[in-house]
């Protein structure tokens, strides 16, 4: 299991992924982003959290036109796995591999805490460990998480089961910290092999640390 | 010649921003204002003598990178 950790200026999230995917036994490699290609044997390319180029423009605007973002936009539509963690996943949004965008939060705050996830499905590789209605607990922490889609687009999401994860209170009631659409958390693309949240799994990797759900979440990559 | 882009939240999607900062003017008892939109200001000293080109240009650049049309609207004016 090869993990490819793409890493833009700004990006502050790569070494926690890389410690993650580690501890789970992959290979890594941060993969800067002014590379032409994505490693040929990667099984999965992780866009990693942070403030790529500042957040300027809008978050993750101006990272789209990296050099890299062509291999990577090749590499997804190609088949191959992708996600994209908070920043990464606002890059994606960005990009056009995954529907939707990512608003100022509802609040105006920036939210920094853990927060419950409710998973809404997992016939996908990224949460098929894990059952529906299953309740994580895992670390939010971002200004522009609120997840808007227009109606149309919404029904579709659901029709085609690409929504991933809702917020949730700890008995998977919907709670939701940042204003968006339905509570949407994650998402995935129509094919099952681009995957897009904003909460940070990698962040969850010990029980000492407040939570060791990002575990099983991650490691839903690893069995074909 | 110079142009300049207004890029807003589009029309049904939620501005918190705005929002925030018409409740702000409430408090200090502007109260008629009916509605506050809060958008960015994009100016740019193109050297292009021909409009239709910097038009086309600049749409092209709204299009591609300077609104995120999933959730906004752009205007272009052109300032001679």
């Amino acid at each position: 299991m090869k993990v490819t950790i793409l890493q833009f200026p700004g990006t502050n999230c790569e070494y926690d992924t890389e410690h993650a995917f580690k501890s789970l036994g992959a290979d890594t490699e941060i993969l800067w982003h002014k590379a032409q290609s994505v490693p040929s044997d990667t099984d999965l390319l992780v866009v990693a959290g942070g403030f790529s180029y500042g957040d300027y423009l809008r978050s993750g605007a101006i990272a789209k036109f990296s050099p890299v973002m062509k291999a990577v936009i090749k590499y997804a539509n190609g088949g191959g796995k992708v996600l994209g963690i908070c920043n990464g996943f606002q890059v994606l949004t960005e990009a056009g591999l995954l529907p939707g965008a990512l608003k100022r939060n509802e609040t105006l705050h920036f939210l920094s805490k853990h927060h419950n996830l409710k998973v809404i499905n997992n016939d996908n590789t990224f949460l098929k460990e894990l059952n529906k209605g299953d309740v994580v607990n895992v670390p939010i922490a971002h200004h522009d998480g609120n997840y808007y889609i227009d109606e149309n687009s919404l029904q579709e999401l659901y029709a085609n089961n690409q929504v991933l994860l809702k917020y949730c209170d700890e008995k998977g009631n919907e709670k939701n910290p940042n204003g968006s659409v339905d509570s949407i958390a994650g998402v995935c693309n129509k094919e099952k092999n681009v995957f897009g949240l904003m909460p940070h799994p990698e962040r969850a990797m010990e029980k000492l640390l407040g939570s060791d759900d990002g575990v099983k979440m991650l490691q839903g990559f690893f069995q074909a | 010649m110079k142009i300049v882009v207004n890029v807003f939240l589009k029309a049904g999607v939620l501005d918190s921003q705005g929002k925030a900062v018409h409740h702000a003017l409430e408090s200090l008892h502007f109260n008629n204002v009916s509605d506050v939109r809060i958008g960015k200001q994009i100016v740019m000293n193109m050297n292009e003598n021909d409009e239709k080109k910097a038009m086309a240009d600049a749409t092209k650049m709204c299009e591609e990178l300077l609104a995120n049309t999933v959730i906004e609207d752009y205007t272009i004016e052109l300032v001679k």
